[in-house]
Formats: C-alpha cells, sequence, structure tokens
C-alpha cells in the first residue's frame, strides 16, 4: 500500500480533479488530431476516441492534467475511461490498448511529479481509470431471450487485468474502477486487480466507484447503494464511492448511505448538476461547491472530486470550500 | 460483537444478518436433487416453469434461494448458468441473495461468475483434504462469496457431537488464520440427519445437531449455523402434517440452540404454536429422545391422519369461503377462472340475477376502488378486475329480462369519445373501464366522434357528463370547438377534458370560458372518478364546482400577467439569429442509394428488442425507469405483472403473427433557403416549410429552425434530407374486437400500447438502420437499446406535429412524397392523425450538430409569413398553429 496515501487521507479531504471529457471537447479536435501519423490509415473513424488522445496529442492530455493540479487536485485521472479491448473494440483499436494505458499512466505521473517537485508539502498522486465498458454482464441486450448475456465475466476479468498491467507499467498510484453500472463487471475488475496483485506480490490502493443511475436510488443494474457496497466489500480496497449520473444534491442521500455502512474511506465525484434539455451541463463552480459543502458539514468524505461537466474551476472552488473541513473518520475495524 | 462480524448478503437488496436475526429461511425448491417437478422442468428445459417456482419461493417468504442443478442425465454447468441468467432478469426474485448449491466446485465456480450480488456458496468442506479446501476458499474469497462448510472431512461425514465440533473447529481455524476469510462469511452444516428411522443410533441424531449448534455459536466467534431441514423428517415421506410438525419443531429447537438459517420450503413452514398439541408432543417425544416408545407412537399417531398439503390449502383456501367472500377475492385478485361458476352458485341463491349485481359484486368492486383511491392498487390490477366485473354481469344478462331493460341501478352515465380528426384512445379506453369499475354506465362512442354526433347521442341518452379526449394538437381546437357547440345548444351537463395534449392550463384558458357549465380538466385515469363523482355528488357539487371555476380564473390571471413578461422578437430579428454552420468545412455525407423503398413485412421480433418500455407503463399511470420499475417498492409488484402479461401477449404477436409491420422510407436532395427546405425528387421541386423559434434568447443562443440544419443553397454543397413513415399496426382490429367481445379491456389496452410501442421501436430501427446502412453517415455506431432511448446517436428525426415541427398539415407533403398510404397502409385523417393509430413518421437529418429543439410560441408575423409560404389564407394557418402563437385568437 501508500503509506504517504494512508497517512494524508487521516489528515484532511483529499481533492480528486474533474472531467476530462468536457475539456477535450473544449480543444475542438479534430479527426486528424485523433489520427495524426500513427493512425493515419486506421479504415474505422477515430474521432471521439479520446483515450488515444494520450498517444497522438499528449500535449492535450497533459495540459488538462496540468490545469487541475493547479486548481488544486491531489489525485489525477489518467485519460483511460474507455482502455479496454472491450470498449476499443467499437473503434477497431484493441491494438493500441497497451499503449492508451502506460502512456495515459506515464503523462499523467509525469505531470504530477512535477507538480510534487514544486510543493512537496502536497504530494500528488495518479489513479489510473478503469471504466465499466460499454457491455453488462448482468443483462440480456435482448429482450426476447433474457438467458443471452453480450459478455461474460472471464472475458470482463481478462480485458480489466490487461488494462491493470499497462496502467501499473505506467506508474499510476491507484487502481479507480469507477461509474459501476453492473455490479458483476466491477467484481471482474476486482478479480483481475486480485490477479494482478497475486502475479506481482504487492498491493496498490483501489478506490471503487459506483453509478447510482436516478432517483430510484438503484444502480442500471437494479442494486440499491447498500446491496452494491455488500457485493464488492470482499476486495482489498482503500476507498469506495459514487461518482456521475446525478449532482450533487441529487447523489446525497446514497452517499450518506455509503458513509453509513462503508468500512472504507468514502470518494465522491458528482456531475455538475443534472444534464439540460441538450444533455450538457450547466452547473456553475459555486453552486457546485456549495452543494458538496453540505457533505462536507456532515463529515460524509474523505476523497471529493468532480465528473461529467466539471471543470478546473469547479475543482478550484471544490478544494477551497474541502480545506475547512475534517475527513471522515474511518469506521472501527476489527484488528486481525 | 463487533459488527464487522455480522453476515451480509446481497441480490438487488442487502440481508445483513445480525445477533437480532431471528432466522433466514432459504427456499429449497428451486433443487434438482430436492423436487421431481424442479428437476422434470430443468430436463425438459421449461426454464419459464423453473423461474415461478423460484418466484414462489420469495412470495411465500425466502430470504435466500438455494439453487442446485446436480443431476446425472442434465448438464449442470449449463443449466446453473442458464437459470441463474434468467432469475437476474426477474426483479422480483434476484432481489434475495443465491446460494449457490452444488458438490461440484466448477458448477459453483461457473455460478459466481453469473451473479452481481453476494451470494453463499454451498458447500466446501475438507473431505477432499486441506489443500483443495483452501484453494476454494481462496476462490469463494475472491469472487466475493459467503461459504456453507460442512462437517465432513477426509474420514467421512460427521455424525457424533464430538465429530461435528471437531471438524467445524478445523475448518475454522484454516479459514480464519490461513485464508483469512471474514468469520461472519463461514456458515457451518452440521448435518442434519433423520430420526424415528427405526435404527437405535439415529435416535440422537437431533440432539447432537443442536448441541452442536451451540457449541459453534458459543465457540467459533462470528460463525453461522445452517441446515438442510426437511432431512430431518425423512422417514415420514408422503405424511405432509407430520413432516411439517416435525419442521416445526425441529426449527424451535434448532432456533433456540442458535441455528441461524434453514433450508426450507418456506411456503410449506408450520408455526410452533400451531402445531396440534398431541402431535406436538409426540414430534417433541422424538426429536429430544424423551421417551423409548416415541418412534411408534408418532408413527401409530400418523397412521390416523391423512397427510395433506399445507400449500394446497394456502392458495386455494378462499374457495372454501362463502359466495360473497369468493365474489369479492375474485374481483380484488382479477381472477376470472371461477367466476361463472360462483356467480352460478350466488344466482341459486339469490332471489334475482340485479340483487347479486348491486350486492356482492358492488361491494367487491367498492373494495377495488377503496383500495385504488388509496393507492394499494395500480390500474392494471384494477382493469383485470373490472374484466372479471364484465364477465359476472355478462353471464347474468341473460337471466335478467324481468328487470328493466337488464341494467341495474348505475351511479351515473358518461359519453366518452375521441374527437373528431384523433384516433387516439388508449388513454379514453382505461377512463371508461375506471369509471365503469365504479358503477358508472359507459357509452364510449370510439374515435374521430364529430361534434354533432356527440352531443345527439348525449341528449338522446341523457347522459350526466360528456368526457371528450385527443392526443394531437389539432384536437384541442376540436375541443374548443365541442365546449362553444354545448353553449349555443343550451347544454346542462359538466365537460370533461382529457388526453395527453390536454392541460389545465389550456382548458382554463381556452375552454373553460366558452361553456358556462362546468368544465373540468382530468389529469389521468385514476382522477376521473374523484371528479365524475364530486360532479354527481348532491352534497359536493356546488363546492366542487365553485372551487374548480375559481381556480381556473385564477390560472388565467396568471396565464395573463405571464404573457407580458416573456419577450419575443420580429421573425427577422429571429432569422438573424439562426445558429451558423461551418458550411464551408464540411461536406455532407451523400446516402449509399436516393429514392424510396418501402418494407412490407418487416419482421416484429427484431422491432420488439428496440422496445422502449418506459412509455409503457406510463400509458398504464405506473411511473418510473424502466427496467427499475419492476422492482419499484411502491409500484414493483403491479408493474411485473403487467410486463408479464404483455410479454405474453407480445409473444402471441410474434408468433401467431398478430401485427404486421410495413415502413417507407426515403432519401433526396436538398437544400435549405431561409425557413424552407427545398427538396428534389424525380424532377419534382417539393418545398417543405418549418418554423422558426421566436423567444428573445440569452447570450449566444439561437433562434432554431430545422432549415438551419440542412446546407443552404448559397453554400453551392450539396446537402440531404431524408424521410419516414412506419407502422406496427396492420392488421391490429381483429384482435382488438376478439378481446373486446370476450370483455378483456385488459389484455385490449395492453395490445394496443404494445402496437404502438412496436412503432416507436420501428422508426428506432430504421433510423439506426438509414444512419448505418442506407444514409451510412455512421458505420461504427454501436449503441445498445438504452443509448439509442437516450438519443445519443448523431442526427434526428423530427416528427410534423412534434415541438421541432409543430405543424401537422406538414404530414401531408410528408405522406405525398413517400406515397406513405400505398406503400406503408397508412392513412391520414383529415385532422392530420395517423391510422392506424401505431404509426410515426418523420424527417432525418444528419448533420452532426443538429438537435432536437421545441419551437415554442410564433409572432404574428411568422404566421403571415407561414401562410404566404404555404399559399393559404392568414385565417387558415393561424388555425392550424393555434397551438403555437404567442398571442390569443
Amino acid at each position: 500500500m501508500n503509506e504517504i496515501l494512508e497517512q494524508i487521507i487521516q489528515e484532511r479531504i483529499l481533492i480528486l480533479d474533474g472531467a476530462m471529457g468536457t475539456m477535450i471537447q473544449g480543444y475542438h479536435l479534430e479527426e486528424e488530431d485523433f489520427r495524426k501519423e500513427i493512425f493515419k490509415s486506421h479504415p474505422k473513424p477515430l474521432k471521439g476516441n479520446n483515450d488515444l488522445l494520450s498517444i497522438t496529442r499528449p500535449d492535450v492530455v497533459k495540459e488538462i492534467h496540468r490545469k487541475y493540479l493547479e486548481a488544486g487536485a491531489d489525485i489525477i485521472e489518467t485519460n483511460t475511461f474507455s482502455g479496454t479491448t472491450i470498449a476499443q473494440a467499437d473503434y477497431d483499436m484493441q491494438s493500441a490498448v497497451y499503449d492508451i494505458n502506460f502512456l495515459s499512466a506515464k503523462i499523467a505521473k509525469e505531470e504530477a511529479d512535477r507538480m510534487t517537485a514544486l510543493t512537496p508539502e502536497k504530494p500528488r498522486f495518479v489513479a489510473g481509470a478503469v471504466g465499466p465498458t460499454n457491455r453488462t454482464a448482468s443483462i440480456s441486450p435482448d429482450v426476447n431471450d433474457p438467458g443471452f448475456r453480450a459478455i461474460t465475466f472471464d472475458e470482463l476479468a481478462d480485458a480489466y487485468g490487461f488494462q491493470i498491467r499497462a496502467l501499473l507499467d505506467g506508474g499510476v498510484d491507484i487502481i479507480l474502477i469507477e461509474t459501476i453500472f453492473d455490479t458483476l463487471n466491477a467484481k471482474a475488475a476486482l478479480f483481475a486487480t486480485q490477479t494482478v496483485f497475486e502475479e506481482r506480490g504487492r498491493e496498490w490502493p483501489v478506490i471503487v466507484s459506483g453509478t447510482i443511475t436516478d432517483n430510484s436510488g438503484r444502480t442500471l443494474t437494479g442494486q440499491t447503494t447498500e446491496a452494491f457496497l455488500i457485493s464488492i466489500s470482499h476486495a482489498p480496497i482503500f476507498a469506495v464511492g459514487l461518482n456521475c449520473a446525478l449532482g450533487a444534491k441529487e447523489l446525497r442521500p446514497y452517499l450518506q448511505i455509503m458513509a453509513k455502512e462503508s468500512p472504507f474511506y468514502v470518494c465522491v465525484y458528482p456531475n455538475a448538476g443534472l444534464p439540460n434539455e441538450f444533455g450538457g451541463y450547466d452547473q456553475d463552480a459555486c453552486t457546485m461547491s456549495h452543494e458538496i459543502e453540505e457533505f462536507l458539514e456532515l463529515q460524509l468524505v474523505n476523497i471529493v472530486g468532480g465528473c461529467c461537466g466539471t471543470t478546473p474551476e469547479h475543482i478550484k472552488s471544490i478544494a477551497k470550500v474541502a480545506a475547512n473541513y475534517k475527513p471522515r473518520p474511518l469506521l472501527q475495524t476489527i484488528v486481525e | 460483537m463487533n459488527q464487522e462480524y455480522y453476515l451480509k448478503l446481497s441480490g438487488l437488496e442487502p440481508l445483513i444478518v445480525t445477533p437480532q436475526t431471528n432466522f433466514v429461511n432459504v427456499g429449497e425448491r428451486t433443487n434438482v436433487t430436492g423436487s421431481k417437478v424442479f428437476l422434470r422442468m430443468i430436463k425438459e428445459e421449461r426454464f419459464e416453469d423453473a423461474l415461478s417456482v423460484a418466484l414462489e419461493q420469495v412470495r411465500g417468504g425466502a430470504q435466500v434461494l438455494d439453487i442446485n442443478m446436480d443431476e446425472g442425465m442434465i448438464d449442470g454447468k449449463a443449466a446453473m448458468v442458464k437459470f441463474l441468467r434468467l432469475v437476474m432478469s426477474e426483479p422480483e426474485i434476484c432481489r434475495i441473495p443465491i446460494m449457490i448449491d452444488s458438490s461440484k466446485w466448477e458448477i459453483i465456480e461457473e455460478g459466481l461468475k453469473n451473479v452481481q450480488g453476494k451470494c453463499i456458496v454451498n458447500s466446501i468442506s475438507l473431505k477432499a483434504g486441506e489443500e483443495e479446501f483452501i484453494h476454494q476458499a481462496k476462490l469463494c474469497k475472491k469472487y466475493g462469496a459467503a461459504v456453507v462448510v460442512m462437517a465432513f472431512d477426509e474420514q467421512g461425514q460427521a455424525d457424533t457431537f464430538e465429530r461435528r465440533i471437531e471438524i467445524c473447529k478445523r475448518s475454522y481455524d484454516v479459514l480464519v488464520e490461513k485464508v483469512h476469510f471474514h468469520p461472519g462469511d463461514i456458515i457451518f452444516d452440521p448435518n442434519i440427519f433423520p430420526v424415528a428411522t427405526g435404527i437405535e443410533e439415529h435416535r440422537d441424531n437431533a440432539i447432537n445437531f443442536f448441541r452442536a449448534t451451540k457449541w459453534i455459536r458459543e465457540n467459533l466467534p462470528g460463525a453461522l449455523v445452517s441446515g438442510g431441514v426437511s432431512n430431518v423428517s425423512f422417514s415420514f415421506r408422503g405424511n405432509n402434517t407430520v413432516r411439517e410438525a416435525m419442521h416445526a419443531v425441529f426449527l424451535y429447537h434448532g432456533i433456540q440452540h442458535g441455528m441461524n438459517m434453514g433450508i426450507v420450503n418456506p411456503a410449506m413452514l408450520e408455526v410452533y404454536d400451531e402445531v396440534d398439541k398431541t402431535l406436538l408432543e409426540y414430534v417433541e417425544d422424538v426429536m429430544l429422545n424423551r421417551r423409548d416408545d416415541a418412534t411408534e407412537r408418532l408413527l401409530e399417531y400418523a397412521e390416523n391422519i391423512k397427510g395433506n398439503s399445507k400449500k394446497e390449502v394456502v392458495s386455494e383456501e378462499w374457495r372454501s369461503r362463502t359466495v360473497e367472500e369468493r365474489l369479492t377475492h375474485a374481483l380484488v385478485k382479477g381472477i376470472v377462472d371461477y367466476i361463472e361458476l360462483d356467480v352460478e352458485e350466488a344466482r341459486q341463491q339469490y332471489d334475482a340475477p340485479l340483487s347479486i349485481i348491486e350486492g356482492p359484486l358492488m361491494d367487491g368492486m367498492n373494495v377495488v376502488g377503496d383500495l385504488f383511491g388509496s393507492g394499494k392498487m395500480f390500474l392494471p390490477q384494477v382493469v383485470k378486475s373490472a374484466r372479471v366485473m364484465k364477465k359476472a354481469v355478462a353471464y347474468l344478462l341473460p337471466f335478467m329480462e324481468d328487470s328493466v331493460d337488464g341494467q341495474s341501478k348505475k351511479a351515473g352515465k358518461i359519453l366518452l369519445a375521441t374527437v373528431k380528426g384523433d384516433v387516439h384512445d388508449i388513454g379514453k379506453n382505461i377512463v371508461g373501464v375506471v369509471l365503469s369499475c365504479n358503477n358508472y354506465e359507459i357509452i364510449d362512442l370510439g374515435v374521430m366522434v364529430p361534434c354533432e354526433k356527440l352531443l345527439e347521442v348525449a341528449v338522446q341518452e341523457q347522459v350526466d357528463v360528456v368526457g371528450v379526449s385527443g392526443l394531437i394538437t389539432p384536437s384541442l381546437d376540436e375541443m374548443v370547438f365541442v365546449a362553444k357547440e354545448m353553449e349555443r345548444k343550451g347544454m346542462k351537463i359538466p365537460l370533461l377534458i382529457g388526453g395527453a395534449t390536454t392541460s389545465k392550463i389550456h382548458t382554463a384558458v381556452k375552454i373553460e370560458p366558452q361553456y358556462q357549465q362546468p368544465v373540468v380538466h382530468v389529469m389521468d385515469a385514476s382522477k376521473s372518478v374523484g371528479v365524475v363523482s364530486s360532479l354527481l355528488s348532491d352534497n359536493l357539487r356546488e363546492n366542487f364546482i365553485q372551487q374548480t371555476k375559481a381556480d381556473y380564473a385564477e390560472m388565467r390571471e396568471r396565464h395573463k400577467g405571464k404573457k407580458v413578461i416573456k419577450s419575443y422578437i420580429t421573425l427577422e430579428e429571429a432569422q438573424k439569429n439562426a445558429i451558423h454552420l461551418d458550411w464551408e468545412n464540411y461536406t455532407p455525407p451523400v446516402p449509399k442509394k436516393l429514392g424510396v423503398y418501402s418494407f412490407d413485412d418487416y419482421s416484429i421480433a427484431e422491432l420488439s428488442e428496440y422496445i422502449d418500455w418506459t412509455p409503457f407503463f406510463s400509458a398504464w399511470e405506473l411511473h418510473g425507469k424502466f427496467p427499475e420499475i419492476l422492482t419499484d417498492k411502491v409500484v414493483g409488484e403491479a408493474a411485473s405483472k403487467l410486463y408479464a402479461d404483455a410479454l405474453e401477449i407480445l409473444n402471441k404477436i410474434i408468433n401467431e403473427k398478430w401485427l404486421t409491420a410495413k415502413g417507407v422510407y426515403g432519401l433526396f436532395p436538398a437544400n435549405s433557403i431561409g425557413d424552407d427546405i427545398l427538396i428534389h425528387h424525380e424532377g419534382k421541386d417539393i418545398v417543405l416549410h418549418h418554423l422558426r423559434q421566436q423567444n428573445k434568447k440569452g447570450e449566444g443562443l439561437p433562434n432554431n429552425c430545422l432549415s438551419d440544419f440542412i446546407a443552404p443553397q448559397s453554400s453551392g454543397k450539396q446537402d440531404y434530407i431524408g424521410a419516414f413513415a412506419v407502422t406496427a399496426g396492420i392488421g391490429i382490429e381483429k384482435y382488438l374486437k376478439i378481446f373486446e367481445d370476450n370483455l378483456d379491456d385488459y389484455n385490449r389496452i395492453i395490445l394496443k400500447a404494445l402496437a404502438d410501442r412496436l412503432a416507436e421501436a420501428f422508426a428506432e430501427r430504421l433510423h439506426q438502420r438509414v444512419r448505418k446502412e442506407f444514409w451510412g453517415y455512421v458505420s461504427n455506431e454501436d449503441l445498445d437499446n438504452e443509448a439509442l432511448i437516450r438519443e445519443k446517436y448523431q442526427g434526428i428525426r423530427p416528427a410534423p406535429g412534434y415541438p421541432a415541427c409543430p405543424v401537422h398539415l406538414e404530414k401531408s407533403t410528408l405522406f405525398e412524397i413517400l406515397q406513405a398510404t400505398e406503400k406503408a397502409e397508412i392513412v391520414l385523417t383529415e385532422g392530420m392523425a395517423m391510422v392506424p393509430t401505431a404509426a410515426v413518421s418523420g424527417w432525418y437529418f444528419s448533420h452532426p450538430e443538429s438537435k432536437y429543439f421545441g419551437v415554442g410560441k410564433i409572432g404574428k408575423d411568422q404566421v403571415e409569413d407561414y401562410a404566404r409560404r404555404i399559399g393559404q389564407s392568414f385565417e387558415y394557418t393561424e388555425r392550424w398553429l393555434a397551438s403555437s402563437l404567442n398571442y390569443d385568437i
């Protein structure tokens, strides 16, 4: 485990960075930016495959990392949300998966280390982002055949294992399994994580973050927050929490359940409010940090950041507020 | 004890076993080794039936579901996976945690890979040595499961107290110290063996289990105790009364000794206190080995009682009640199976058929009405109840020649109709059913009812209330017209307004002022009973009318105030503030093939994969997102039943070919000229006319018009547009009629709503194929149904009559260019509604920036401009744009 991280998280609330996708959109990149020389003759369009930019436009990814670090993030996420062979199959880009993860981790680590050198009293960490993939192991995509599955546990575990090895090779400090809409996918990711840890003979901190899809308070596959927590608690977890789909205000009731029941540190990074009718996010930094302040007053969190629609401005504002509050104390655990 | 030692399990919901938890039932019937019936279902691959066994267990009170597929004749691994996956798709079942039960490790491991919640593995043991035990325990931990550990080691199964505790202690130490297993995740099964077998050594079998249980709970911190309870009564197979008593006694003492859970048939659990006192004594003598002749006495006693199953008593118990109670039960539960039998029995007892209707049947419907009113029943259930009522009344009708035209005393007569020009009637039918459930007589004139006809019947039949409904916007004007006509004829009865396009504000501002008698907007079917009963009640009437009038007057006032605040710009200003797309650097994608193409018989099975179910439930006033709605705390049960019934109809639609889906689409060269779009097709120029937003926008926000998404002629670039019209309703009339003749509103409404969903699914699927194949501007899109529903694709398909192009008139242009009536058998009514109603039509735009928007209200200047563009009079145009005007006519 990471001793420095273990120590700091007991002292203060850690700040996670904000959205990568929304920031990339701001650069108005074109097909050409995604291809560059290396993928020049790739048969499929690549625009929108943001993870590729770590290979083709590392300058953009670096700059976004830098902005978040300057805004006060303690932890930045690698640009690898879709960095599995499963998600990259949409673009026929499975062969680039190792490079995506390795290079994304390396870029983020360089930026984090540069910032740590400037302010050694505030060390920065890199979390390797492991997304949910675009397939679900618990639901059939075919209404007439509810027993059908478009992906299996083993296929998921293989793909996740491959991604996690590359992220660790690239130097990440933390593994972040995020935006979990199907707990079975997450369990496959955790299975793979444990396998990789066994291979390497050591463990890294793991953060697991679920997604409550709407005000039913459940994941896409129907689990309540508490059922989700119970389903993943067997794994060696550093922190658990919620991200995406809802704004801070809407997430609060589920975060409270998490904070009450979790034997691990608690992490939350909501969207910038609910999407508007065009699917964009309008909540400004001030409103969002104000809503987050309610979490802090209740001592619900140890790690806080932003998901869809958040910008360095949001993170800066959240960091400023979080500095005034104490972290959530860890529930009493048994000593083995 | 530290809370970290609790056993925590999960399905969709958590199950935490704390010291306060009395006892956890594990449902045992989904086990091929324990149930011949279940085994046969699995062998014959009747998985639907197998699922219903699981559901029965959950409904019977199982808190964990044991699943076992260990049988030589079946592929256990495949059966386990298949059944688990099906269970995972039934929220009512997978709400609870699963116990994966097998003696084969590979079946267990495969099972663990298919369940998202935290399971119990049943079981592992030291039977094949410590190494194997550790290996399996480590994997259980890695997958995240609790384990049942059998008291079994290399020497064999433990059958004495000493062997039991020795093996359990050793297993516990290995698990906790070597595997670092969470102690709360360890559940021991210290082996339940039969008693009363006649074999001397078996006399202490139950006692030894109890003693071992107590020892484990006291000496192995955190660990729990479970067992397969039905083993204990093995010698009394076939005598369920005795077996149930034995289980009750065994559990009672087991729990006293610390047993936490047991594998049982929860639907067959007898309560200890309710066991016959003599039987109880005999069973306890056996269980606790209290008398030498205990076994003989119990056997003798058992000879004298015929084993009858508790289960049958439970499910059919209501059949033994009085005929009145049976009628009420059938009505509340919506059971049609015995209704004619029961009504006939009542007829023998009652003096006249009418007394049955006004007596027990109405009493039953009142119960339904009360439950519905208090939110304890939901619409689909009420409609099922109505089906039972209709059948009962239909049975009695032939016997009622004496009474006045066979009608009983009704609470009032209601006339319902969908207005002229409109053909949508699902909501109206539901209102009719709900009102008839509440003892109102309903006269339903159907769809496209002209005002004269409506009012003529109202007078002739001396109805008490008129209700009109409509879905498309032109219907709003027709409703205003109905109100005006009722005023002109000096009618004295209330007018109810309903339907998806209507609103309280429209009713208050536009309709209510036209008619001096009460005009009330009825939000949904569940509100209709309250409104009608208030209107027809001598006591409530005045008050209700006054309140409604005051309410509407206030809304009108507020509406006036609001109009001043919202500001509009001129059409010219709006046009200047159009979105400016960069046409210079954009090449519009060229369709693979231009022209018009049609599908005569599109696969409904394929379309069914694209159904968006959420609106289906909304049509039934069950609000919530699919599939979460199926597990919703409040409406989940009603929604799940409805869903199951709908899937049944859907299967028939597909397998028996009830419906035919036809569709047509076209892709054409097009360019925009101002707010118009010019299409070239077969040498002709066709012009589409669109409206532009005119409300004042914030900084940087454009005033949108659909034509902005097509390259302007002046750009010199050739752009394209698509058009489509699809229906899934061909052939529906025949089956609607069958349901109607069978007095089955429930299935009639399901069928209609499903046809609507299939038409929408067709639109979704066709759009996808247009994007990927026919126009082919995206080739790599791979969206699942959820993403399609959320419109995550490039391009839009706005439909005439909907917010982005609100003018219904455009449909005639659309139909003309596609020849939709000839090619897809869809007809337009004069009000521009499509028949069959299960139909969708619209335009395709491909530009990546194209998006849906609402035109909102427009000014007089745009109405004038539009009239000029379509070459019609200002008044004609104004009438068609009525719902979009920012001023009052």
